[in-house]
């Protein structure tokens, strides 16, 4: 009984961090078509915010809602100094943006040096059937669900998500009831970084920060988002779903290498069969 | 599938004579260097020539079959592991040279098919690469431990497999390749891969190809299985590409999990992009240019060499979209034309 908590908790616990560094990558790809290869880089941006914010005296809080707000404004700058020219040549995009990443790890590498930086928590430790787990992870998969619950609500329920949904179901034709599509990209790109920093800030009292820990997250959070599909919600969701089963049980058996091996293959072998993604096959939705 | 608009280059064009006299001229200049420089420009030299097959994989995949894949890496470092596992297991090195060589192909065979014939779009194609190349690379850190061998080879992990043999005769294992060899056998294969894959474009096969970049759809209509030509261009590609890590390996004596790396990943397309991916040339000359420019900006000491790649990087794909020579090329051509429409006839 024990061992079947411990590994569910496991399995939730590895769906969360990959709903967390995924999102926001999600979410841009939903809109645009636009994989943003930069994504591992604006995470490590987010962790640096918070660990900044919270030496300068923030509490952990604010530090999140800083590093969201402040790498939120900084994807609006890159969608407007880049991204903006590149639509409709996606690759182009996903070099551009490789190039950002290469360019944003080695300025932190020259601002803040190699060496990872930590933050100090206040978070114990609490017993959940027989075995010890830090709580904060428990906050983890909190923050997780409220991202996804907000993404939701803000697309379902505000005049912006409602405009985004158009845009994202037929750009065309929002655009001629006049919808400012650039304007749209624009607010969409800056959200999905904001989601990235604000994964990145709740990640560092468990990574701590470091210029190149993107490259730890990206390879799981490109699999979950193009094995997800053009549905942002509902793909990463799914996706997370089975890949964090799949890495949570494998990684606890063998190691967190022959997890994150089998999840390649197990989405390799499933992009035969469903080459749009788990989604694919759907037209609309969220 | 979409036309592709984004390559206003056409087909190969069937070379003329200079570019007889050109290739003719290249050798004649590559056989007699070793007599005229020192051994440290060789070996440098050697290396550019290596890497070159490298970024020659990528321009023909990514030029003329439209597929770009960010793997290449992958096939360059499980040629260099193969190659340095087979040969220090088995003591000779003729056949694990072709080993080194036949196994990535293998491998790029299954993993195109999965992609290729389950038809996912060019942009997933990209990143299922680029995250293979990471996750390759993160497997083989993760194998330090003694429990990891092939045979009698430790991985080591982090720490690459030192010790790689050189090259031998396959009827005198004492005859060992020196400096020169390495540097002729390097500019050799490089010339005879650039040499083949031009001719090759020039042939069915690659019209097919350059075909089914321009429209896939047309292509499939006239009865061409373009799924076939692309898995075979991608397998191809991952030969080449792993014919540079086997020589690699041969020339480093050491094979490393920085072959996989990341950075070298990005580097093979700066390469690539900075030398004009639309030709085969471009793409030589713009491994030598970036390679020695990153040595110069390593020894200058001028912050992170990552960080001017990066910005060579977004500024190529932003403004120089067609790579140097070509733009160098066009600009030439329009003031060859301006010159000629000045004379009074």
């Amino acid at each position: 009984m024990e061992q079947i908590w411990t590994g569910l908790y496991l399995i939730v616990f590895s769906v969360a961090i990959l709903i967390l560094i995924s999102l926001g990558l999600a979410v841009i790809f939903g809109m645009m078509r636009v994989i943003n290869l930069a994504q591992g880089e604006f995470i490590m941006l987010g962790a640096y915010v918070c660990v900044l914010a919270s030496n300068a005296g923030l509490p952990l809080w604010a530090a999140y809602v800083a590093a969201a707000l402040l790498i939120g404004l900084f994807g609006v700058l890159v969608e407007r100094l880049i991204i903006r020219f590149l639509y409709g040549r996606i690759i182009d995009t996903l070099l551009a943006t490789w190039g950002l990443s290469l360019f944003l790890v080695g300025v932190v590498t020259t601002l803040f040096g190699p060496q990872g930086r930590s933050v100090s928590t206040s978070f114990g430790n609490i017993a959940l059937g027989g075995t010890n787990i830090s709580s904060y992870n428990l906050v983890l998969i909190a923050i997780a669900v409220a991202m996804l619950a907000a993404t939701w609500a803000l697309a379902r329920f505000t005049t912006f998500g409602l405009l985004v949904r158009g845009t994202m179901q037929d750009p065309t034709v929002a655009s001629v009831l006049g919808v400012n599509r650039g304007l749209m990209y624009m607010m969409t790109f800056g959200y999905g970084s904001a989601l990235a920093g604000l994964a990145g800030a709740v990640l560092v009292p468990i990574t701590g920060a470091a210029p190149t820990m993107g490259v730890f997250f990206v390879a799981k959070a490109f699999i979950t988002v193009i094995t997800g599909g053009h549905l942002p919600l509902l793909g990463t969701m799914g996706a997370a779903g089975l890949f964090g089963t799949i890495d949570g049980i494998v990684s606890y058996v063998r190691s967190s290498v022959a997890g994150e091996v089998s999840v390649l293959i197990v989405a390799i072998a499933l992009l035969r069969l469903l080459p749009l993604g788990i989604t694919g096959r759907l037209r609309s939705g969220l | 599938m979409t036309v592709n608009q984004e390559f206003a280059s056409d087909a190969a064009i069937p070379p003329r004579w200079w570019w007889w006299l050109f290739v003719a001229a290249l050798a004649v200049t590559l056989m007699v260097m070793p007599s005229y420089v020192d051994m440290a420009l060789q070996l440098d030299l050697s290396i550019i020539f290596i890497l070159a097959l490298l970024a020659l994989s990528m321009s023909f995949l990514w030029g003329y079959a439209g597929v770009l894949s960010f793997g290449q890496t992958a096939f360059f470092g499980l040629g260099g592991y193969s190659y340095a596992v087979l040969s220090l297991n088995a003591g000779v090195t003729h056949w694990p040279f072709v080993a080194g060589i036949l196994l990535p192909m293998l491998f790029a065979l299954v993993l195109g098919y999965f992609m290729i014939y389950g038809r996912i779009s060019d942009i997933y194609l990209s990143v299922i690469t680029l995250v293979v190349t990471l996750i390759l690379e993160k497997t083989i850190r993760s194998t330090s431990g003694p429990e990891y061998v092939i045979g009698s080879v430790r991985l080591n992990g982090q720490n690459g497999i030192p010790g790689v043999p050189s090259l031998q005769l396959p009827w005198d294992s004492a005859a060992q390749l020196s400096i020169d060899g390495v540097f002729y056998l390097s500019a050799a294969l490089m010339l005879l891969v650039y040499v083949g894959l031009r001719l090759l474009l020039l042939a069915p096969f690659g019209r097919v190809l350059v075909g089914i970049r321009e429209n896939e759809r047309r292509m499939e209509l006239l009865g061409y299985d373009s799924r076939k030509f692309k898995l075979a261009a991608f397998v191809l590609a991952a030969g080449i590409a792993a014919l540079a890590g086997v020589l690699y390996a041969v020339w480093g004596n050491f094979v490393a999990p920085e072959m996989f790396n990341l950075n070298q990943a990005a580097q093979v397309v700066i390469w690539v992009i900075v030398g004009g991916r639309s030709t085969l040339i471009g793409p030589i000359v713009g491994t030598g240019l970036v390679q020695y420019f990153g040595n110069w900006l390593g020894t200058q000491g001028i912050g992170q060499v990552t960080l001017v790649l990066g910005l060579v990087l977004m500024l190529f794909v932003l403004v120089f979209r067609e790579g140097l020579l070509p733009t160098i090329g066009r600009f030439l051509g329009l003031l060859g034309r301006r010159f000629r429409a000045a004379r009074p006839a």
